[in-house]
């Protein structure tokens, strides 16, 4: 008996507490860096696109939600044709950043994607690419590659010695 | 005493009744959110007022759906009776001198006899539904009325030993000295009980256990047909309220401001006490809420009358 007074009265103080609502509209709630929000596609710090349209990412995903086509431009630089995540199944899940090895694909600190018709979700390359190069901004995919491309020969990359030519006796 | 316009006491007792009714639904809505550290409603209109006129369009809107397998003519009656029962004994409250719709001198009977013909609203409710846990609810119901309508009687008989009447505006004239939750305190505690028990509220709202019997007795009801239920619930908060501050609180007595404030406010503060007690306390056990009321309720209430007696006696001697 006295224990369903106490219960009363201690609900009754609640009255003179803070409240832990945060009034999402007005006030926005903190979003940690790493925050799994809306995913989108880095690029290098010279312009060029990260992706190099591995499907690692589209491999990765437990829903399904990525799709791409990977094709080749003219310097022999592989990129995604299109690129289409279906944000009406992603679940934030982050697994694409992590099997992405360009750090192309990110996810960011932002959730405000409502849309009244569904197939407004769907975000094709154009929605997903923006200009700058996201989390890892010194990283260029290309420069430290070992695959040769229009205008950056074998060994010319970051961190690597010209190749050796096995065949040839001079030290 | 009878009122001097009955048909605007008429009009303005339903109409205040009634907007009470569904102002509850937005005031219970904020009391909760403010004892749980929330805001509640406070979107629609300035600081959410206008979330009652919402509701009701969203009410309004919705498929009023009959089940096919349902009893027609006494699913679409049921809803009806608690509304109409509950409005009938709001015809006996006494909101202040000259303000009532029928003063009779047997008004706490009036009231006790309609509070508990509002169970047949559920009862029916949960045998036309045709459907198992509308059943358990309308049962339940039944049961827990039939046990807690009799101490809820009780509880009042020191009242009227000490007013020496059953008329309730006698019974506030009775209160001028002091007022009778201090000689009847006991039989405060057991009215108040009886009342949660009484309007179906969450400490005894079994009849409805959405955790264990979906929805009860109105699981198969939608639109406004449901809407009659959640209204007639808050009217009987508002009616027990009402009938808590009459017969132990001095009803429309009180210094300063005018009888109907006062009668006002004393309603109000009981009917936060019933949206405190909901945020505050577990539904118990079927059988635990049978015994309580036969094993322990029934004898204080009969103790009390007997003490009540006792001491009219004595005096009168």
């Amino acid at each position: 008996m006295f224990s369903i007074l106490r219960t009363i009265w201690y609900v009754f103080l609640h009255a003179f507490q803070k409240r832990v609502t945060v009034q999402y509209p007005e006030e926005k709630p903190y979003l940690a860096p790493r925050y799994r929000g809306r995913i989108i596609l880095s690029r290098d710090p010279d312009g060029g696109e990260r992706c190099v349209a591995c499907n690692l990412c589209a491999v990765a995903c437990p829903v399904g939600c990525i799709a791409l086509q990977a094709t080749e431009d003219e310097k022999g630089r592989r990129y995604p044709e299109f690129f289409r995540i279906n944000f009406s199944r992603c679940i934030f899940c982050g697994y694409c950043e992590e099997a992405c090895p360009t750090y192309a694909i990110q996810l960011t600190p932002d959730f405000e994607m409502g849309e009244f018709h569904r197939h407004n979700l769907v975000y094709e390359k154009h929605d997903l690419l923006i200009d700058g190069p996201g989390k890892h901004p010194g990283y260029n995919f290309w420069r430290v590659a070992g695959v040769q491309i229009g205008g950056k020969d074998k060994g010319a990359a970051a961190h690597e010695s010209p190749p050796v030519d096995v065949r040839s006796l001079l030290p | 005493m009878t009122s001097q316009y009955p048909l605007l006491s008429i009009l303005g007792i339903v109409i205040v009744a009634l907007s009470i009714a569904a102002f509850l639904i937005y005031v219970e809505r904020r009391l909760l959110a403010l004892w749980q550290d929330r805001y509640g409603p406070n979107r629609t209109g300035p600081f959410g007022l206008l979330q009652v006129v919402a509701d009701a369009i969203k009410m309004f809107m919705k498929e009023d759906w009959v089940p096919p397998f349902a009893d027609k003519p006494v699913f679409i009656l049921a809803p009806s009776v608690i509304f109409v029962t509950v409005l009938m004994a709001f015809a006996v409250l006494p909101v202040a001198p000259g303000i009532i719709v029928a003063d009779l001198n047997i008004g706490l009977l009036f009231f006790l006899a309609m509070s508990s013909l509002g169970v047949y609203s559920v009862v029916l409710a949960g045998w036309s539904s045709d459907n198992k846990y509308a059943l358990l609810g309308g049962m339940r119901a039944a049961a827990q009325m039939l046990s807690y309508e009799v101490f809820m009687g009780l509880s009042l008989m020191g009242v009227i030993v000490l007013a020496g009447s059953f008329s309730l505006s006698a019974i506030v004239e009775a209160q001028r000295k002091i007022w009778f939750v201090i000689p009847q305190f006991p039989g405060f505690v057991l009215f108040l009980i009886a009342g949660f028990a009484e309007t179906r509220r969450i400490p005894f709202d079994l009849s409805e256990a959405e955790s264990e019997l979906v929805a009860g007795y109105h699981s198969e009801y939608s639109g406004m047909k449901f809407g009659m239920f959640f209204v007639g619930e808050y009217m009987g908060v508002t009616l027990i309220s009402g009938m808590i501050s009459i017969l132990f609180f001095g009803g429309w007595l009180g210094p300063v401001l005018p009888g109907v404030v006062w009668f006002l406010i004393k309603t109000f503060f009981f009917i936060s006490i019933f949206v405190l007690v909901r945020a505050a306390l577990p539904r118990p056990r079927f059988d635990q809420l049978m015994s309580w009321s036969w094993k322990v309720m029934l004898p204080l209430a009969l103790v009390n009358v007997l003490l009540a007696g006792a001491a009219v006696l004595s005096r009168s001697r």
